[in-house]
């Protein structure tokens, strides 16, 4: 089953790679198994039993038995959801790309994937060295995603996320090397707790690249720029979610030592980010640039809540993890359509589009609301949590999470503004027309998700962690 | 005394089955020289010459099956165990690909014959070294490859630089046999005996371990054999032999000779010397980093991909000379695992090279890589694999390989070994990634098509062959870890009992 998941995209990708189809079709087998994928994903949903701590659907395979690596899979209520996520997600990105068209489509498909194989990898991996080898299966088709079909400063851009990932990933390498033979076994499940600080921190940079926590962000502004639409909404919908699915995973529940010794500095950095990224969204003089600034911001306060490490903050960021990866693909796709009709990003040059578009209005507004985390929203449910989970670490961390949610609504509601509201902008035709029904069946199933979340977000909160109780089931029952 | 009062020692036929079939198939080669029309010969040679090296794989396997327990034969001048065996399969696959990539070399047909001989002749001395079990032999088939591939660095004279890199290898490998030849001659003047176990033994019984005449005789051998592993600070022949030899025989070049060279390495160092292992670890790592240093350094700023590709196998002789430096099983195991997709990369990069050479007929840089990946999807796809790989990215071997390596370091103690080995492959990738970037990343209207000499580009049945089986043995090696890791083990353990 959960090797199911990892390797039906594989197997789609080799598919369509190799096959010599017809372009439709290339999209089309490759949306239907993006398709199929959440289907499996919804059958394991069924199979999973929440009420139950521990490994679930697990298969393991020994991979070399010398140094005790193994293929080990499995699944835990909180990666549970962000397989979902990235099922999802994937098929929206692969579905906008069938929809806008791409050149070169039997290598973009199968590249697409083989991400999606990937991402699912690394959120089920219960082996380090399989966790890495799927964590680095991530970065070779979106370096190649990135650099072919990307803006035209994408080769700037992709030389830069590649040095700054391939920078922490090897310090992870390392750490993994020192910690797997150290230990006597690379497997997560079968090995205890650690207690370096080095080890933690070769795991923390990696983790804190790719997310990105602030001051190693360098990479993002241009990377989600230049990356087409569906990419930029898979990098920061899933991608930044392996990261944080590796705090929880690997840093904070295999380092409980080196954890608290380093809380104060990532909470600190985690809380810039926040305030810095909602600062500089809300100065962005592009569509585009306060999405990318935002996720920054959304990431410091994911890692508050994990680095709070208490029931309500660990519990709120799984469910904001999940509220942030759908939000961000939603708006980049809706960037993605806003510069198909615009020509351009610039808010300067948009405004007004509201008028006559109801749908892209309506679907841009929803999403919009939701992100900036109006109370009743499932974003709101997410926020609230970690502040309140941070608050009981540090008064200090919640005042400066409760200023960037006001920050969040000033951005939000200046880009519903500048690109709906004001009059039309010089780059907003008449000719320019509403959402198309395929789009609206892209966007309309995201910002639904994120609508039944805002019903009932206990669905995700109450299961992620068997019982609730987050922390001891972080600290006890996961290895 | 008469020749008869000489007694001959039983010969094992059987551990000299590889070299044997080489030796064969250039004997045959040359015979074809004289007796075979010229149209017939590229076919006939280059069929014999695989033939040739399909033997030898195949006398490996069967070796590898049939000796357990390693012992000496042939008066204990030559070693007939599971290290030799494998090395020699990882030689002969690397002839058969080599093979596959010559034969649409577009060399003259008028030494095409005596070009597979020497081919067949250098996996031959190269077989027989890595079963040299004293340093007579170790000296004999090292000469053996080395005078072949001097000759066949130099052989295409219509190719410029071909003479000169053939000169330059002499000159310089010369020097690295003498350093080699001197320090034997050292060695023995210290213990009075050639086998290595032998040395090992005398130095144990008499304490020689600090003696001054073996320490210099032990830098001179690990100097000499630094030479053909191209290990900075040894390696100053490196780039431009390789690029000025054909691409066909650099490929070979890099990856048998610094197979057997690395291989030889490990024997001699850990069945000679083990008492000496404090210095020699030592110096060991040290030559792994500044070749690691040296290699990755130089490759950033070479626009050449020949001579990229020569910095880069400096480099990654700094990463197997690590597994060696750590001088524990797992150091073994890991370099003997390595060796296997290294050498896979290694020519089927050499290989795709040479048919972008020949479909542009001039040297191929980074710049006229451009488009090339789009044009020729299996080659680009192949050659996106071994940079991959080079760079120690997972689904290839070579992450594997890495490692197991740095694995090895950490076991050693040296866990700023491993930061070192990190820091080059992060170094390392700059390089390997910009040539898939020069393949694929450019905009369509940058792409200059270069006129492809005569007509559409060559079809090379062959070469797309060797290159997928290279591709083949580089993502297959990532999958099947387990038993390739256990014929590693079994060719090793018994150097670190």
């Amino acid at each position: 089953m959960t090797t199911a998941l990892i390797f039906l995209p594989v197997a789609g990708a080799l598919l369509v790679m190799i096959l010599p189809l017809r372009p439709f079709a290339v999209g089309a087998t490759a949306l239907l198994v993006a398709l199929a994928e959440v289907g499996l994903w919804i059958d394991t949903v069924a199979r999973f039993d929440f009420s139950k701590p521990g490994l679930q659907l697990e298969q393991q395979q020994t991979w070399f038995s010398d140094l005790h690596v193994s293929y080990h899979v499995g699944f835990y209520g909180f990666s549970l959801w962000l397989v979902g996520l990235s099922a999802v997600v994937l098929a929206a990105a692969i579905g906008y790309a069938f929809w806008a068209g791409r050149d070169r489509p039997r290598a973009y498909y199968g590249l697409m994937l083989l991400l999606t194989g990937a991402i699912v990898g690394v959120f089920v991996a219960q082996d380090l060295l399989l966790f890495y080898v799927f964590w680095e299966a991530m970065l070779v088709p979106l370096y190649f995603l990135v650099g072919v079909w990307g803006g035209a400063g994408r080769l700037r851009a992709t030389l830069l996320f590649v040095i700054y990932t391939m920078a922490g990933s090897l310090l992870m390498l390392a750490s993994i090397i020192v910690l797997g033979l150290s230990q006597g076994t690379f497997d997560l499940v079968g090995s205890g707790t650690n207690g370096s600080d080095w080890i933690f921190l070769g795991f923390m940079a990696a983790f804190a690249v790719k997310a990105p926590l602030f001051p190693l962000h360098a990479w993002l502004p241009e990377t989600y720029r230049e990356s087409s639409p569906e990419v930029a909404a898979v990098l920061s919908g899933v991608v930044s979610k392996a990261a944080a699915y590796g705090m929880l995973r690997i840093a904070i529940a295999k380092f409980p030592g080196p954890v608290s010794d380093f809380r104060t500095p990532i909470l600190v950095l985690a809380a810039c980010g926040l305030v810095y990224g909602s600062l500089i969204a809300f100065r962005a003089p592009d569509v585009r640039g306060v999405i990318a600034y935002s996720s920054l911001a959304q990431m410091g306060l994911i890692t508050l809540g994990l680095f709070a490490v208490n029931d309500l903050g660990l519990n709120g960021a799984v469910l904001q993890m999940v509220n942030h990866g759908l939000i961000s693909a939603a708006l980049f796709l809706l960037a993605g359509g806003i510069e198909r009709r615009a020509a351009t990003g610039e808010l300067a040059a948009l405004g007004g589009m509201a008028r006559g578009r109801p749908a892209l209005a309506t679907v841009l507004m929803t999403t919009g609301v939701i992100a900036l985390a109006v109370p009743g929203s499932t974003a709101f449910a997410g926020e609230f949590a970690i502040l309140a989970g941070v608050f009981n670490t540090g008064w200090g961390y919640a005042v400066v999470g409760a200023i960037a949610i006001v920050l969040a609504a000033m951005y939000m509601l200046r880009l519903i503004s500048a690109v709906l509201h004001q009059s039309p902008g010089p780059a907003v035709t008449e000719a320019a027309l509403d959402l198309r029904p395929a789009e609206l069946g892209i966007l309309v199933p995201l910002v639904a998700i994120l609508l039944v979340l805002s019903a009932w977000p206990a669905a995700i909160t109450e299961r992620s962690f068997a019982g609730s109780q987050a922390v001891s089931t972080v600290r006890q029952a996961l290895p | 005394m008469t020749l008869a009062a000489l007694s001959t020692p039983p010969i094992d036929w059987f551990a000299l089955a590889a070299p044997l079939s080489l030796l064969a198939a250039g004997g045959v080669n040359l015979i074809c020289a004289v007796v075979l029309p010229r149209r017939d010969r590229r076919v006939v040679t280059s069929t014999v010459c695989a033939l040739g090296f399909a033997g030898a794989l195949v006398a490996g396997a069967l070796l590898y099956a049939h000796s357990a327990d390693g012992h000496g034969v042939i008066a204990d001048a030559i070693q007939r165990d599971r290290l030799a065996a494998l090395t020699t399969m990882i030689i002969a696959g690397s002839g058969v690909l080599a093979v596959g990539t010559s034969f649409a070399e577009p060399m003259s047909d008028d030494h095409i014959a005596e070009y597979y001989a020497l081919l067949a002749w250098a996996g031959a001395g190269m077989a027989f070294l890595a079963s040299a079990s004293t340093l007579l032999t170790l000296f004999l088939g090292l000469e053996w490859f080395s005078i072949s591939l001097y000759i066949l660095c130099a052989i295409d004279r219509e190719l410029v630089g071909s003479l000169e890199a053939g000169l330059k290898y002499l000159i310089v490998g010369g020097f690295g046999s003498a350093m080699l030849l001197f320090g034997s001659a050292l060695v023995y003047g210290a213990t009075g005996r050639l086998e290595f176990h032998e040395i090992a033994q005398v130095v144990q019984q008499q304490g020689l371990s600090q003696d001054a005449l073996l320490v210099a005789g032990l830098a001179l051998v690990i100097g000499g054999l630094g030479f053909k592993a191209s290990a900075a600070p040894f390696h100053m022949w490196t780039p431009d032999v390789y690029e000025g030899a054909p691409t066909p025989v650099t490929a070979f070049m890099s990856a048998a000779t610094k197979a057997v060279a690395l291989v030889v390495m490990l024997r001699v160092l850990t069945t000679a010397f083990p008492q000496e292992a404090r210095l020699w670890t030592v110096a060991i790592a040290a030559i792994a980093c500044t070749s690691l240093a040296v290699g990755n350094l130089a490759a950033l700023v070479q626009t050449g991909v020949k001579r990229m590709l020569a910095y880069s196998s400096i480099s990654h002789a700094g990463f197997m000379l690590i597994a060696i430096a750590a001088n524990n099983a797992l150091g073994g195991r890991a370099l003997l695992y390595y060796l296997i997709p290294y050498c896979a990369m290694s020519v089927g990069s050499f290989a795709v090279v040479a048919a972008r050479e020949r479909e542009l007929n001039k040297p191929v840089t980074v710049q006229n890589l451009a488009g090339f990946g789009w044009e020729r999807p299996l080659l680009g796809g192949a050659m996106t694999v071994f940079m991959l790989g080079f760079a120690g990215f997972p689904l290839t071997g070579g992450f594997v390989g890495k490692f197991y390596i740095f694995a090895a370091a950490y076991e050693h103690g040296w866990t700023w070994l491993v930061i070192v080995g990190v820091a080059a492959t992060a170094v390392s990738l700059y390089y390997y990634l910009g040539v898939i970037r020069a393949m694929y990343f450019r905009p369509a209207e940058e792409l200059q098509l270069a006129p492809v000499a005569g007509g559409s580009p060559p079809r090379e049945l062959l070469l797309q062959t060797a290159v997928t089986a290279a591709v083949i043995v580089t993502v297959g090696s990532f999958f099947a870890v387990q038993p390739l890791i256990d014929a590693a083990r079994h060719a090793t353990e018994f150097l670190f009992l």
